[in-house]
């Protein structure tokens, strides 16, 4: 009967309804566009990461997982390439450019040779040290082509040389030894990335390598790419939690509100109940139901306005990536309801100790 | 089956005590038809109030089928409502959102008898109120003397000791009081229904058995 009651009510007042659970909705998407895209940048780096065909990377020691703000001296290189069951290597140096972007100096040559070559979409190779490479999300997200100028990289407008696809470590390139001499870090690399002759030996490899240079972070490219995930990122755990709190809060204000208004719109309703012998337990149950009910609407509503979040970044800010994450649905819907069930307990207390005899004289 | 005895209700307007009972004396019979007359700020509603466990009363005696509803806790003249009580209301006061079912079964629900089914007696007394039809009905489609029948349909479905009636005729025309007052009447008769009718109206308390007149917050006669 309760819950009858409850969708009888909901429907009695379709757009309270509809703009609650719309609110609600936004709060769940919210968070899971957050979760999508903290997991799809960090996919989408692991991508790029692997994209270098290498099966080791040397960082600097104490290196965060996605900093590259450490360098180290490039003369250990040599050394890398020495180690026994190492087959190639090539030391990038990456500037940041700021907010998301930077920059990624490579040996054009070892690179390839590594990474299997850039695939063009426009354009060609460098042809003089100044230009740069793009790939093509960055190409579309920026409306830049093959022969057109980037301005202001490093103290410059640099021409794009060429436009390549995709998934190779970085989306903006220039050759190292002018990234080099341009940031005044020569001598400087910020990873070596090491192909091994028998892959099947490269945990071996990278453990006796971290043994001998005990001063680098030395990681399997599949290790690296599995710490790549929002549990090992501290900041970006932080903020998602940051999020969440925000999420709970919105639905508690949307929820109380909301229910608030229910609650004074229906005195006399709850009049009634409590003359029919209705208890106080019975009044809150019937909001409370009301508002599970609410918050699920919401959550569903959540997740569906989340594909278009995703349809909107890919339109739009192609460079952030936003994935689907179906385990989150659950959590974020729970979010949504432990919020509102806060939001729901005073205006539910306070219906459930109105007075009969006033509540039926409203009106 | 009512016993009441210097029965006082003082209610606090800020610092003001308003004495809204003054010491009421009064016994009602099983199966009796009462009507309370009397004008406005008499005490009827307070007494109906009381009675009906919407609030408790500051002094005296009140026995209903021989429990002291002065003694009652919260929590227990909220089972008297359910049990022992029907309300019928000048304003009906049926859930708008339900349908005509939903708004008897709902006093079922609260009562927790709604897993039982319907008791006979009860679609004999749906016949007798006209609501055989009109079940799937929500109460904007219904007249007002309909409503009020619901509204009947509704405070009896528990089988309650006591119906207590608060103008329920109040809001109708004529032909439609008529009808109502005809009901009340059949399920005293039929049913044996103790009904207690509170009203301004000299020929709707006609109706009852006895006529007990309020003035002051005191039974005059």
């Amino acid at each position: 009967m309760i819950p009858r009651l409850v969708f009888e009510n909901l429907k009695h007042r379709p757009i309270r309804t509809a703009l609650s659970a719309v609110a609600i909705g936004l709060q769940v998407t919210m968070v899971l566009t957050l979760v999508g895209v903290s997991r799809g940048m960090l996919d989408e780096s692991a991508r790029r990461q692997k994209g270098t065909n290498a099966d080791i990377v040397i960082r600097a020691g104490g290196s965060a997982i996605l900093g590259f703000g450490v360098e180290f001296t490039a003369k250990l290189e040599p050394a890398f390439r020495q180690y026994p069951g190492v087959a190639d290597t090539t030391g990038i140096l990456v500037q940041s450019l700021g907010m998301l972007d930077g920059i990624t100096g490579i040996d054009y040559d070892s690179f390839n040779r590594m990474s299997g070559g850039f695939k063009f979409i426009e354009g060609g190779p460098f042809t003089n040290p100044d230009e740069i490479l793009v790939d093509d999300i960055y190409a579309r997200s920026k409306g830049v082509k093959a022969g057109d100028y980037v301005k202001n990289i490093l103290g410059a407008d640099r021409k794009i040389a060429g436009v390549v696809e995709s998934g190779k470590l970085s989306r903006m390139f220039m050759q190292r030894a002018r990234l080099q001499e341009l940031t005044g870090k020569s001598e400087k690399y910020t990873a070596v990335y090491v192909k091994v002759a028998d892959p099947s030996k490269t945990e071996e490899i990278a453990k006796g390598m971290s043994d001998k240079f005990p001063n680098n972070s030395i990681f399997s490219m599949e290790e690296l790419a599995s710490l790549m995930s929002v549990n090992n990122i501290p900041m970006l755990r932080t903020f998602i939690r940051v999020v969440i709190g925000l999420g709970v809060f919105i639905g508690f204000l949307v929820v109380f509100l909301s229910m608030y208004t229910a609650v004074l719109e229906r005195t006399r309703e709850i009049g009634i109940l409590k003359a029919l012998g209705a208890s106080p337990s019975y009044i809150l149950s019937i909001l409370l139901t009301e508002t599970v009910l609410l918050s699920l609407i919401g959550s569903v509503l959540g997740v569906i306005f989340t594909f278009g979040t995703r349809w909107i970044m890919h339109v739009f800010v192609p460079e952030m990536v936003q994935i689907t994450t179906p385990d989150w649905w659950p959590i974020a819907g729970g979010i949504a309801v432990v919020g509102s069930l806060v939001g729901a307990v005073y205006p539910g207390l306070k219906a459930a100790k109105q007075d009969a005899i006033e509540a039926l004289a409203y009106d | 089956m009512i016993e009441i005895r210097n029965l006082r209700k003082i209610y606090k307007q800020g610092d003001v005590d308003v004495f809204a009972l003054r010491g009421v004396d009064l016994d009602v019979a099983e199966g009796e038809f009462l009507s309370i007359v009397g004008p406005s700020g008499s005490g009827k509603s307070t007494l109906f109030n009381i009675l009906g466990g919407l609030t408790p009363p500051t002094d005296g005696t009140v026995q209903i089928g021989g429990r002291d509803i002065m003694q009652l806790t919260d929590a227990q003249r909220t089972d008297l409502r359910k049990q022992a009580v029907g309300f019928v209301f000048q304003k009906y006061n049926l859930l708008p959102t339900l349908t005509v079912n939903d708004n008897i079964e709902i006093a079922r629900h609260i009562a927790g008898t709604h897993d039982k089914p319907r008791e006979s007696w009860f679609a004999d007394a749906l016949k007798l109120l006209g609501l055989e039809s009109k079940l799937g009905r929500k109460p904007r489609q219904l007249s007002g003397g309909e409503q009020q029948r619901v509204a009947i349909a509704r405070a009896i479905v528990n089988r309650p000791s006591i119906l207590l009636a608060d103008e329920p005729t109040g809001n109708l025309d004529t032909e439609n009081s008529d009808l109502v007052l005809g009901l009340l009447r059949d399920l005293n008769e039929k049913i044996g229904q103790t009904i207690l009718m509170i009203t301004h109206n000299p020929e709707a308390a006609a109706y009852g058995h006895r006529i007990v007149r309020m003035r002051d917050g005191r039974v005059v006669a």
